[in-house]
């Protein structure tokens, strides 16, 4: 004999509900995560690093951590910007995950910081399916990669935010069909901002910056079409369970959802038993 | 590939599950995956025994469903399946204003438990 459950709980609920709380902690903060996706060598660390060094030019608080599946060498050439950043070894894991992230910058992001950069694992695969508490995810690719790289990526570029060309002063040289590009691009996230970015001449660097100060400031960022509020898998389970563990550090009133209405809720009660009202999720 | 990572995040919350319904073990999981969910039903196939193992879930069985995308223009209601890789400019008006309907999910739909005492109620229920 064999007992049947139905289960419909979303299989990342978890990480789902520490992105939560990280994106709410940040917030609280004054704070936003962007999150930087791209495959190897499209020119990541380098745009960061220009990045970092206009943020601080402009006076504009700013860290970062940067992962990698192994060695710190991208760690040490960020920190020439005189930003605070960490190394976030993944000892093989081709992405990050939010409570790795939590973990992180538990006790390090420094107080004052507006914006927290995320480099991700070069890889535009498995990055694309985690929440990492971000506020703006920004998908990188570099003229030299082909035009069909939304294409074959389809969920990176089209749960992206933002997209950056990158080496833009190599386009030509590189036969880069820009006009293909950003139809492939439309085509898998209709109506995103795409902007050209060189880290050679620091074109876009201010472009980066200006929207995520944007965000910050509450400029709601482009809504793909993937993270439509129909799709967002539910999170809260039908039966109860017991295994949130939010940061009630930050004691918010309310919660802002923005737009994609991912799930209700980080709002179990503090400890008193929390009605599921959410129950009657359908989990289309 | 990912997809470790998935099937262990699947085992973690039927594990839980598992001890909340008072299930002695687990012999089948069926999930929903999205065509769009970036998520390759063999690679999670492939991981499926090893995540399992030591766990309430050893020697279960992965059934994982395909759900196809559907797509929705928002001012002029057309609907579509976007096919992979995914065209979501809508062929009615060819505006950006669309909705997924489906092809986004990565549920846990159900969970087949080796025998246990029944009852759908909340939490272990004692002896049946
Ligand atoms: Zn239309």
């Amino acid at each position: 004999m064999c007992r049947t459950t139905d289960l419909r709980r979303a299989v990342l609920a978890q990480n789902d509900d520490s992105a939560r709380a990280l994106r709410d902690g940040l917030a609280a903060r004054g704070a936003i995560a962007v999150n930087l996706l791209s495959s190897p060598g499209s020119g990541k660390t380098a745009l960061l690093e220009t990045e970092l060094a206009l943020a601080r030019e402009r006076g504009v608080p700013v860290a970062a951590l940067t992962a990698d599946l192994a060695t710190e060498n991208d760690a040490r050439r960020l920190a020439r910007s005189g930003v605070p950043v960490q190394q976030v070894l993944t000892d093989g894991l081709c992405h990050l995950e939010a409570v790795m992230l939590r973990g992180y910058l538990a006790g390090w992001l420094p107080a004052d910081a507006a914006l927290l950069f995320v480099e991700n694992v070069g890889n535009l695969v498995c990055p694309a399916a985690y929440d990492l508490g971000e506020s703006l995810r920004v998908v990188l690719a570099s003229v030299t990669e082909g035009e069909d790289k939304p294409l074959k990526y389809p969920t990176a570029f089209g749960t992206a935010q933002l997209v950056l060309i990158t080496k833009a002063d190599l386009a030509a040289a590189a036969e880069f069909d820009e006009a293909a590009f950003l139809a492939n691009v439309a085509r898998v996230n209709p109506g995103v901002e795409v902007v050209h970015t060189s880290a050679r001449t620091g074109l876009g660097a201010g472009a980066l910056l200006d929207r995520a100060l944007a965000v910050r400031a509450g400029t709601p960022a482009h809504r793909p079409v993937m993270t439509s509020p129909a799709v967002a898998a539910p999170h809260h389970p039908p039966v109860p369970d017991h295994h949130h563990d939010h940061d009630h550090d930050a004691h918010h009133d309310h919660e802002h959802e923005h737009g994609a209405h991912h799930g209700h809720g980080a709002h179990h009660g503090h400890g008193a038993h929390h009605g599921h009202d959410h129950a009657a999720v359908d989990p289309r | 590939m990912h997809e470790m990572s998935i099937a262990a995040a699947v085992v973690d919350q039927v594990s839980r599950a598992a001890a909340e319904h008072g299930a002695r073990g687990v012999t089948a999981v069926r999930l929903d995956v999205g065509e769009l969910a970036g998520v390759v039903p063999a690679a999670l196939d492939f991981c499926w025994e090893l995540a399992c193992e030591g766990t309430a879930l050893a020697g279960s069985v992965l059934s994982a469903t395909t759900v196809t995308a559907r797509a929705r223009c928002v001012p002029c209601a057309v609907e579509w399946a976007p096919g992979l890789p995914p065209d979501l400019g809508c062929p009615g008006c060819g505006g950006g204003r669309v909705e997924l309907l489906t092809g986004r999910e990565l549920q846990i739909r159900g969970v087949d438990w080796a025998d246990g005492p029944p009852g759908p109620g909340p939490g272990p229920t004692g002896e049946a």
